[in-house]
């Protein structure tokens, strides 16, 4: 090859000299082949697009690319030499970095102990700390190393995730769904640290769905359906419809949207809520207040960490307020009732985190169903009524599409998208008054995302007030009738999503609205 | 494999026992019958059995529904100890009665006492967030000589030669003998209608099931609205209850009197068989049977082996250390040395 070639240069990048080069990656699961005779080319410093729905193959692809998923067929080539990557130690030592989907972070330990027990070559920790502060603003991603990962909020943790991989210089970066959690602004931030890194000859393989940021970012993309690919393409060249059949094989279904009810009644008042934080990284609640109204759907625009988990922890009842009457639901005051008692009163309710909250890990679908469901007569003399949760379950497994052997796989065997389809239908089809959903399509696949979305919105239609709490503002500005933004445990006015922007949304979130931190500081 | 590995730990615990009568120069074919043929092979043997696995099972299916909720309750060994002394305060205390409520009373008195002994550890817990695990572990100790205490004082035969004991119970203090020929006593009847309810409570009552998440995931269990603390005290109570009922049936039924001692570890050994159970209330059955073969085994070696008592023991503990250990393997691999083919790359 020619090192001429080497540059980055869309035109010239299909002759480059690979860095990373698949060729017929097979991996067979026993209930499904995950990835089909997969070829890929990766050039130095080309950013890669690897576009595919949840349950593609492309987490796979990328766990086989690093190591951890050993494939049944095929060849790795790491710049020219074949390969085989048996772990993710030797992946490292390659200089291969990955930013995982899931995190795989210990949360006992602090930011920079969890960097550490990525590096291969210890160094004392008083460096490690300060390259971790160098690396991190380098980056435009500061970082606090002393702090524990637990008291962080999903955003820095994947900055964590993200430094963690920086920090060793790679030259090869596997990114799974890093915008989810960011603003604007720190997206296109994130987008400079990445084309900063591919000037460097950094080669980056970005997964995402988001089709916009991929056209933006990418030099070239590898479509992947059903663990085949598809096709392969430049995606400037490219229109968002045209990606989008490439990777669903149909039209990108469009949400629909009717007029809200501009006099539903209040469904869900707060009033003057104020909370201290319960431990030091936690974000006090300044003086809140809010209403949604039957009809409605409230967005709650925010950086996570700025107070959203207390906030909805106040309003479903996991956090007690000082007063019953901080919070009406329905009308009642509702500050001093728990979760089930709340539900009773037509609250339903969708967390941010799946496993472990919003379903059980080590159960099946049926006693996931279970979990939030048993008031409505599930339970006879104090015994649970195994045949009418089986068929309601079946109910839910059904009309929400979630695919899955049966209510008597564990919720662990599936994917995140479907867990979050069967979270999501299990509050829905109890015809909730009040619903809260915080971030409702994290990490879900485009095709799980819309049915999540179109259900929110038929449920507001059918006359439930709707509070969604997201990171993600496309999602908020296409279903949303208002949004207030939450900001160090400020709430921002209200304001009609047909009245704003994106820039004004995102310039809010940073604390600059008025009555924000930023005005009360002053 | 989560079923696999009891049967795993019971077979190397078997080889290990070879290895160990080996060693102490006993032929391993004459010691194996010794210690697990010979004790049940006639029916009276058999009844022996039942008698030594009732409290274990008993135990062992309260034990477990704390378990279940990640509610560690390491006192049934006291709780038992406790309910013998109520109920056989009662016992002591209408020695002369002939009345048919005795027995119902000593139970009733018995359920107190051993619910009362685990109410301590989930008040601590529910009201200061103590450790049950360590509040419960040394409220046996509290228990076990509260209860020597008092048959060495103020509950001590008068005509009993100044032998710590207490009066023999009259026999309206005593559970009647189920099978001519044998000791088994309507006691077991107790322990076997405890596995069905413990099933029906486990695995298909709701409260089971609010258990269940929340020993599973605390947070869905905050999630879904369920009370962690009521979570405790049902935790806790449940082993209370049973250990306490327990107790009773040992002195109403083999023991007929108060003892210093009234229990061979079976507060503790019911720890093991609730898990080599699975926490599942048929496993508890089949291995309380087990745990009791290796208390008779133990017996009987002693008898016909020479073997030190301590023999019931080291069985026990091979028993959990393996159990214990094929839970880990299952789940881990180890790894001896760093990965050789990492080597290359460092130069």
């Amino acid at each position: 090859m020619d090192s001429n070639d080497l540059k980055v240069n869309n035109s010239t990048l299909a002759g480059a000299a690979p860095r990373l080069e698949l060729r017929d990656m097979t991996k067979i699961y026993p209930s499904v082949i995950a990835n089909d005779s997969i070829d890929l080319k990766v050039a130095p410093g080309e950013i890669h697009a690897v576009l595919g729905e949840n349950g593609a193959g492309k987490s796979t692809l990328m766990k086989a690319i690093y190591g951890v998923v050993k494939p049944d067929r095929g060849e790795i080539l790491w710049e020219g030499k074949q390969l085989d990557i048996i772990n993710p130690a030797y992946a490292r030592k390659l200089g291969i970095g990955m930013v995982f989907q899931h995190f795989s972070l210990f949360e006992t330990l602090t930011v920079a102990e969890n960097i550490s027990l990525a590096m291969d070559n210890k160094n004392d920790m008083e460096t490690l700390c300060e390259e971790i502060i160098t690396v991190s603003e380098k980056y435009g991603l500061p970082l606090d190393p002393k702090r524990m990962v637990h008291s962080l909020p999903v955003g820095l943790r994947q900055r964590v995730e993200i430094v963690r991989c920086l920090i060793q210089k790679p030259k090869l970066l596997i990114m799974d769904e890093p915008t989810s959690v960011l603003t604007p602004q720190a997206v296109r931030k994130m987008f400079e640290t990445l084309r900063k890194l591919s000037q460097e000859g950094c080669s980056i393989l970005y997964i995402s769905h988001k089709l916009d940021e991929i056209q933006e970012l990418c030099h070239t993309a590898t479509i992947i359906r059903a663990g085949k690919v598809t096709g392969y393409a430049f995606p400037a060249n490219e229109t968002s419809a045209s990606l989008a059949r490439m990777m669903i094989g149909k039209e990108l279904p469009v949400c629909t949207q009717d007029n809200p009810d501009l006099d539903g009644k209040n469904r869900l008042e707060v009033r003057c809520l104020c909370k201290t934080k319960s431990d030091q990284f936690g974000t006090n609640l300044n003086d809140i207040s809010f209403t949604v109204r039957s009809g409605e759907i409230l967005g709650i625009a925010g950086i996570s960490g700025n107070g959203q988990r207390e906030l909805t922890n106040a309003v479903v009842g996991e956090w007690l307020t000082p007063k019953p009457d901080d919070i009406l639901i329905c009308g009642k005051p509702a500050g001093h009732l728990d979760p089930g008692q709340r539900r009773k009163l037509g609250l339903g309710f969708v967390p941010e985190d799946r496993l472990g909250r919003g379903a059980v890990p080590g159960m099946n679908l049926m006693y996931n169903y279970l979990l939030t469901t048993h008031h409505h007569n599930l339970i006879k003399g104090g015994l649970i009524c195994f045949k009418k949760a089986a068929r309601f379950a079946k109910e839910c497994v059904s009309s929400f599409d979630v695919k899955c052997g049966g209510i008597e796989d564990q919720i662990t065997s599936l994917s995140g998208g479907n867990i979050q389809k069967f979270i999501t239908g299990r509050e829905i089809l109890q015809n909730p008054d009040l619903i809260v959903m915080s971030q409702p399509t994290w990490g879900v696949d485009v095709g799980a995302a819309n049915v999540i979305r179109q259900s929110i919105i038929d449920l507001r239609n059918k006359g439930t007030a709707v509070m969604v709490i997201s990171e993600e503002l496309d999602e908020l500005f296409e279903i949303c009738d208002r949004l207030m933004v939450i900001a160090k445990g400020h709430l921002s006015p209200s304001l009609n999503v047909c009245d704003t922007t994106k820039e004004e949304i995102g310039i809010w979130m940073s604390g600059m609205f008025p009555g924000g931190p930023v005005e009360s500081m002053n | 494999m989560r079923y696999f590995s009891p049967l795993i730990a019971a077979l190397l615990m078997l080889l290990s026992g070879l290895l160990i009568f080996t060693v102490l120069g006993k032929n391993p074919g004459i010691a194996f019958h010794a210690f697990f043929i010979e004790p049940i092979n006639d029916f009276y043997g058999l009844g022996e059995l039942i008698i030594k696995a009732s409290p274990l099972m008993l135990i062992g299916v309260g034990l477990a529904i704390g378990f279940k909720a990640n509610i560690w309750n390491i006192g049934a060994e006291g709780q038992l100890a406790m309910g013998a002394v109520f109920g056989g305060g009662i016992a002591i205390y209408f020695n002369e009665s002939t009345s048919v409520f005795i027995l119902p009373a000593m139970f009733a008195g018995g359920i107190i006492g051993g619910m009362f002994w685990a109410s301590i550890p989930a008040f601590l817990k529910t009201r200061f967030n103590a450790n049950e695990i360590l509040v419960s572990l040394m409220l046996n100790y509290v228990a076990i000589l509260i209860l020597s205490l008092l048959v060495h004082g103020p509950w001590k035969d008068p005509h009993g030669y100044g032998f710590p004991q207490s009066v023999l119970f009259s026999e309206s203090a005593l559970l009647p003998v189920l099978i001519e020929g044998t000791r088994l006593h309507a006691g077991v009847i107790i322990s076997f209608a405890a596995i069905g309810v413990g099933w029906i409570f486990l695995l298909k009552s709701f409260i089971g099931y609010q258990l269940q998440v929340s020993g599973l995931a605390i947070n869905a269990a905050a999630y879904a609205g369920f009370n962690y603390k009521k979570m405790i005290w049902i935790g806790l109570l449940a082993g209370g209850l049973t250990s306490g009922i327990a107790g009773v049936s040992e002195i109403a039924g083999p023991i007929g009197q108060l003892l210093p001692s009234v229990s061979p570890g079976y507060g503790f050994a019911a720890i093991i068989v609730a898990y080599v159970g699975r926490l599942h209330p048929g496993g508890i059955f089949l291995s309380s049977l087990l745990m009791a073969l290796l208390y008779l085994g133990g017996e009987s070696g002693q008898m016909n082996l020479d073997l030190p008592s301590a023999v019931t023991g080291v069985f026990q503990g091979m028993l959990l250390f393996y159990l214990l250990a094929a839970d880990f393997l299952i789940n881990f691999r180890i790894r001896l040395k760093s990965n050789p083919s990492l080597k290359g790359i460092n130069s």
